[in-house]
């Protein structure tokens, strides 16, 4: 299929999924700030999810294709872009592009890494096993996700590699939501700076707010 | 000699349609196994291949820039005449044949002019199919403006970039064929020799200016559309690597070199800032529809901020010399008079060799958005140059040579008098006469290679049989040899001198001596001169680096040598000729109000040069002009 | 006013190359950046060294061919300005200039501050025209294209070609100058009718080049000494969607 092969087409392609996990992102800050709304809310809203059965899965398997889309051709365009331009200038200056547009792939892959290790750590439970052994069950025989993610988050380590991870996305959607645009094609040449700044906006709430959740716990202003 | 250019008989409206009922043509299956190679690639060589290579011929360009897209072609800025007359203004054909006429000042050929004005409408319609985007009113209706040297709106164009829009259609019109694979493209590649073999064109030597090698290529018709030789003044409008190299080698071996003194002066160019100048620029013409040049009427003003100048104290000298013309006179005229008002003493600008462009009525008149919409990429190059903002001080211009309506013979089929040699656009001498009139010079590049040469080309092929000589001939050899050894020996003379000093020398001489005003005694002096610094530059100039490799002092040093030796036919044909039209003004012969004054009974002819060798006399060629259409008068834009 | 230049040296595309350090003496601010280098030159040349070789003709801003990178900016970084434009009254005594040529996988240097260009050719035969013949076309007028189309249009055509998007683009990606005539053609109704083929071949062109991706730097516009706008990338991602309809 073209849209595989050629440049421009792959370009879509990374702002089709980038926008979709843009989408997933703000559904899954939504669901998480019911953190602040007490213990009872998150769990309700865990227990919501686990009741959807077959449809939690085929959202995995979905997210799994836009995960998987997004960063084979993200490294793909990357090691392209790198063997395009061999050499580098004695004098480099830009003009025009960003810090956020120049560390794509570099945040890009603390994210993925921070993924895997997210899905290790709450989904699996895998890593930091500590925080869920001790939990005692609901009353309805299901985790306890707020003292979990609470139990988790009063340890420093766990809360500052939160909060880079969230950094990070912060900076890869600054660059993704008007690239995003620009890519399908709305740009109209007086619109872009607007879309920028619109970006970067819900790019900074969405750093702010994601790093709100450990920090509310690190810092017991949320009390497990 | 008494040429003859083989133009057609009957009547001038039906001329170029019998003479193109009358061409023998080349069968379809045919086309391909004869190989044409063109020389240049902008607005005549460009359209010319890629018309030739979609007929089916097997075409081969050629061009020193890496790109065809690259040709001088491009930095026209003004506009494109056709006689389409959509402004319902009073224009056709004929109109337009006669003002070319005239603006020439009667010196060339009318069937060429004519067929030149009957295409002139078919370049646009083939323009707009290209997709060029010329300037459009808002219900989509092409726009038009005026231009010196005409009372009607007959120019066509697309900003201040009508050349570049104009080649790049051409370009687009090239790479499409270069994709079908009738043209192959030799960029970064540079004529130095035409092979003739029995007195016909078969090949051309070029050099690969990336390798150095010098290579060989046969073709069964060799097709000049080099442009045109006006930077043997040193500083003009042209690029710096346009030159006469092409047509000189071509005159070398036997092309005659058609009224080589007819040069165009430009009174639009931004004034000289000093002796490092390299070249100058153009300011395009249509910045007098809306500017008023003016000069202080006392010499005690021109100091003064021109501001400070009082309303009456301005001498609006265009417009009080030529009322009915006003700041569109043409541009012989424009340039003479602006050189008269410094030579008056009454120049701005340092040197005081420079007059003023005002904008200030027009702004008046229609808002300075208005005039921004129209000449603000003008007024933008104009500020980066000067470091002057001309909508609120006026433009200092001051003329420069531009362009060269002379140039190799060619007959109404646009073959010069070798066969098998053809040349188009600025490099031939066919429709301008003595000078050319603004927007004119697009018209006829494309002209000829969209309209011209594809039938003009025909007969000749039809009468060759393709393919006879290859490069295995011995000419090929002999040619390669000869080139060889002159850059071996430009390579060796490890003189003192830089290429650019003896250029600039060259270039003092031809502007003060063979400039705007030339006389018995200047041309004398260039003559003296011009050997002089010719032999300086084989015995004292340094050419560094070596040939089998990229080598840009190489490159210059040959295309000088080129116009040392054509400079002195220049200088011959202005001594030769004892009168004053167009472009060519012997101070000799002048009214009493200084006005150009041609001599019909003596010389209304085509004067073409052969060249017999350096330093020996060149043999004199005419073609008798035959006006039997436009009668002969005295050019008045009162 | 004098000035210390650092200027890159290459003998050929098969050299290393570096940087080598000239003196440019008593440079008045009306010469332009060339005519700076033209006096440069002179001093090699009668010094007996190779004179540094760079690209340019026309000297006025049009042609596209100078090409230079001056203290990382392409063609000096002002704006709508090319190299043969710069003037010397933008630097002031003392100042140190870095020259370098554009640097791209696709544009490989042949000597000094030339490079091969070739490849934007390529994209062009690939499609950057209207299969119009000569001869046999319609009246000029008889396609009404309204000012404000054949202006987008024009602004778009006002490309020179020079590839100093290519240059600046981090990504070495000729998406600036490839939209420039994909938008062009696209909005005229003689370009409309090749429009998705062309879009599909040009661009896949550029992989076959060698340039990069674009995406969506910017840089190019910034560097555009025509001030060609992003918004024609836009554009061109446009067509390309409407390519795959």
């Amino acid at each position: 299929m073209h849209l595989f092969t050629s440049t421009v087409g792959r370009k879509v392609l990374m702002a089709v999924t980038g926008l979709l996990l843009v989408g997933f992102i703000t559904v899954h800050l939504l669901g998480n700030l019911s953190v602040f709304a007490g213990s009872e809310a998150i769990n309700i809203y865990a227990e919501k999810l686990h009741s959807l059965g077959p449809i939690v899965w085929i959202f995995r398997l979905v997210m799994l294709a836009l995960f998987a889309i997004h960063i084979t051709f993200g490294i793909k365009l990357t090691v392209e872009n790198s063997a395009a331009t061999p050499e580098q200038y004695a004098i480099q200056v830009s003009q025009k592009t960003t810090f956020a547009a120049k560390s794509m792939i570099y945040t890009g892959l603390i994210i993925l890494v921070f993924l895997l290790y997210h899905l290790l750590h709450f989904t699996l439970h895998v890593v930091h096993t500590g925080a869920v052994a001790t939990l005692e069950p609901l009353v309805n025989g299901r985790l306890n996700v707020f003292a979990m993610v609470g139990n988790s988050f009063t340890s420093a380590f766990v809360s500052i590699v939160y909060v880079i991870a969230m950094i990070a996305v912060a900076f890869h959607v600054t660059h993704g939501i008007q690239s995003f645009v620009q890519t399908l094609g709305w740009n109209n040449g007086t619109s872009q700076d607007k879309v920028t700044a619109v970006g970067k906006l819900a790019a900074v709430a969405y750093g702010v707010l994601y790093v709100a959740i450990p920090l509310a716990f690190l810092f017991h202003i949320v009390k497990v | 000699m008494i040429l003859d250019g083989k133009t057609p008989t009957g009547p001038i409206e039906k001329s170029w349609d019998k003479a193109r009922f009358d061409m023998k043509l080349v069968n379809p299956a045919n086309k391909r196994k004869f190989k044409i190679l063109m020389v240049g690639t902008g607005l005549a060589g460009g359209a010319g291949a890629a018309s030739l290579g979609e007929l089916g011929y097997n075409v081969e360009a050629f061009c020193y820039q890496d790109s065809a897209r690259r040709a001088h072609s491009i930095a026209a800025q003004g506009g494109i005449n056709a006689a389409k007359n959509y402004p319902n203004d009073g224009d056709s054909i004929y109109r337009l044949f006669y003002d070319t006429i005239k603006g020439g000042d009667f010196r060339a050929r009318e069937a060429d002019v004519w067929r030149l004005a009957q295409v002139s409408n078919n370049i646009i319609d083939q323009c707009v199919a290209q997709g060029v985007p010329f300037a459009r009113d808002y219900a989509g209706y092409l726009d038009n403006r005026s231009f010196g040297g005409a009372q009607v709106s007959r120019t066509f164009y697309a900003r201040g970039q009508t050349g570049q829009q104009l080649l790049l259609g051409a370009y687009s019109a090239l790479s499409r064929q270069v994709k079908a694979g009738t043209v192959k493209m030799h960029p970064r590649t540079e004529m130095l020799d035409l092979v003739v073999v029995d007195g016909v064109a078969k090949g051309i030597t070029v050099r690969n200016l990336i390798t150095g090698k010098i290579e060989s290529h046969w073709g069964d018709a060799v097709v000049l559309a080099t442009g045109g030789y006006v930077n043997v003044f040193y500083l003009s409008t042209n690029a710096m690597g346009c030159s006469v190299t092409a047509a000189w080698k071509a005159a070398k071996k036997g092309a005659y070199f058609a009224n080589p003194c007819y040069t165009q002066i430009h009174p639009t160019c931004i004034p000289q800032h000093g002796d490092k100048q390299s070249k100058l620029t153009l300011m395009s013409e249509s910045l007098r529809n809306d500017g008023r040049c003016w000069v202080p009427k006392n010499e005690a003003d021109c100091d003064k901020a021109p501001g400070d100048v009082p309303e009456e104290d301005r001498d609006y000298y265009l417009e009080r010399k030529y009322p009915s013309f006003g700041n569109l006179a043409p541009r012989d005229i424009a340039s003479r008079a602006a050189k008269e008002q410094c030579d008056d003493n009454r120049g701005v600008g340092p040197g005081k060799r420079g007059v003023y462009l005002d904008y200030q009525t027009a702004i008046d008149r229609v808002g300075e958005a208005t005039i921004a919409e129209r000449y603000g990429n003008l007024f933008e190059m104009y500020e980066k140059i000067t470091a002057e903002n001309a909508y609120k001080r006026p433009m200092r211009i001051y003329p420069a040579p531009h362009y060269s309506m002379g140039g190799l013979w060619v007959d109404y089929q646009c073959q010069s008098n070798i066969p098998g040699l053809f040349v188009l656009g600025e490099a031939n001498f066919s429709v301008h006469g003595a000078n050319r009139l603004g927007a004119s010079a697009l018209m006829q590049g494309l002209a000829d290679g969209y309209f011209v040469i594809p039938y003009t080309i025909a007969p000749y092929l039809a009468s060759i049989t393709p393919g006879t000589v290859k490069e295995d001939h011995p000419a090929f050899k002999e040619s390669v040899e000869q080139v060889e050894a002159q850059i071996n020996k430009m390579l060796n003379i490890n003189g003192k001198k830089t290429v650019s000093e003896l250029h600039r020398e060259l270039g003092t001489v031809m502007w003060e001596d063979v400039g705007m005003a030339r006389s018995d005694a200047s041309l004398k002096n260039a003559l003296k001169r011009i050997p002089e610094i010719r032999d300086e530059f084989w015995n004292n100039v340094n050419v560094t680096g070596e040939p089998g490799e990229i080598n840009q002092q190489l490159e210059n040093a040959g295309r000088l040598a080129d116009f040392l030796e054509f400079a002195e036919i220049f200088a011959k044909d202005a001594l030769h000729r004892e009168e004053s039209c167009g472009g060519h003004f012997r101070t000799e012969h002048q009214t009493d109000d200084g006005e150009a004054m041609r001599d019909d009974e003596n010389f209304c002819y085509v004067g073409a040069w052969e060249f017999k060798g350096v330093g020996v006399e060149p043999e004199l060629h005419k073609e008798p002009l035959k006006f039997e259409n436009v009668k002969l008068a005295v050019r008045s834009y009162k | 006013m004098n000035l210390t230049l650092h200027v890159w040296r290459q003998k050929g595309p098969e050299d290393k190359g570096k940087l080598e350090t000239y003196q440019a003496k008593n440079i008045s601010e009306d010469q332009s950046f060339l005519e700076m280098l033209d006096d440069v030159n002179e001093d090699l040349i009668k010094t007996g060294k190779d004179p540094i070789a760079f690209d340019h003709d026309c000297r006025e801003g049009i042609c596209g061919m100078c090409s230079q990178v001056i203290n990382g900016k392409p063609h000096g970084g002002q704006e709508r300005t090319t190299v043969c434009q710069l003037h010397m009254r933008e630097f002031k005594d003392g100042d140190e200039i870095f020259i370098e040529p554009w640097r791209a996988k696709a544009f490989p240097v042949q000597k000094d501050l030339i490079v091969d260009r070739s490849a934007l050719e390529k994209i062009m035969q690939a499609g950057g025209y209207t299969s119009c013949h000569t001869g046999g076309v319609a009246d000029g007028n008889a396609l009404l294209i309204p000012k404000p189309t054949a202006d987008y249009a024009m602004d778009a055509a006002e490309c020179i070609g020079c590839g100093a998007c290519v240059a600046s683009c981090p990504n070495s990606s000729a998406m600036l100058y490839t939209s420039a005539k994909v938008s062009q053609l696209a909005v005229l109704p003689q370009g409309k009718g090749e429009a998705k083929a062309r879009v599909k071949e040009m661009t896949d062109t550029l992989l076959t080049e060698g340039f990069g991706n674009c995406t969506n730097h910017y840089e190019c516009q910034e560097a555009c000494p025509k001030g060609i706008s992003v918004k024609f990338i836009a554009k061109l991602n446009r067509e390309y969607l409407k390519s795959l309809a």
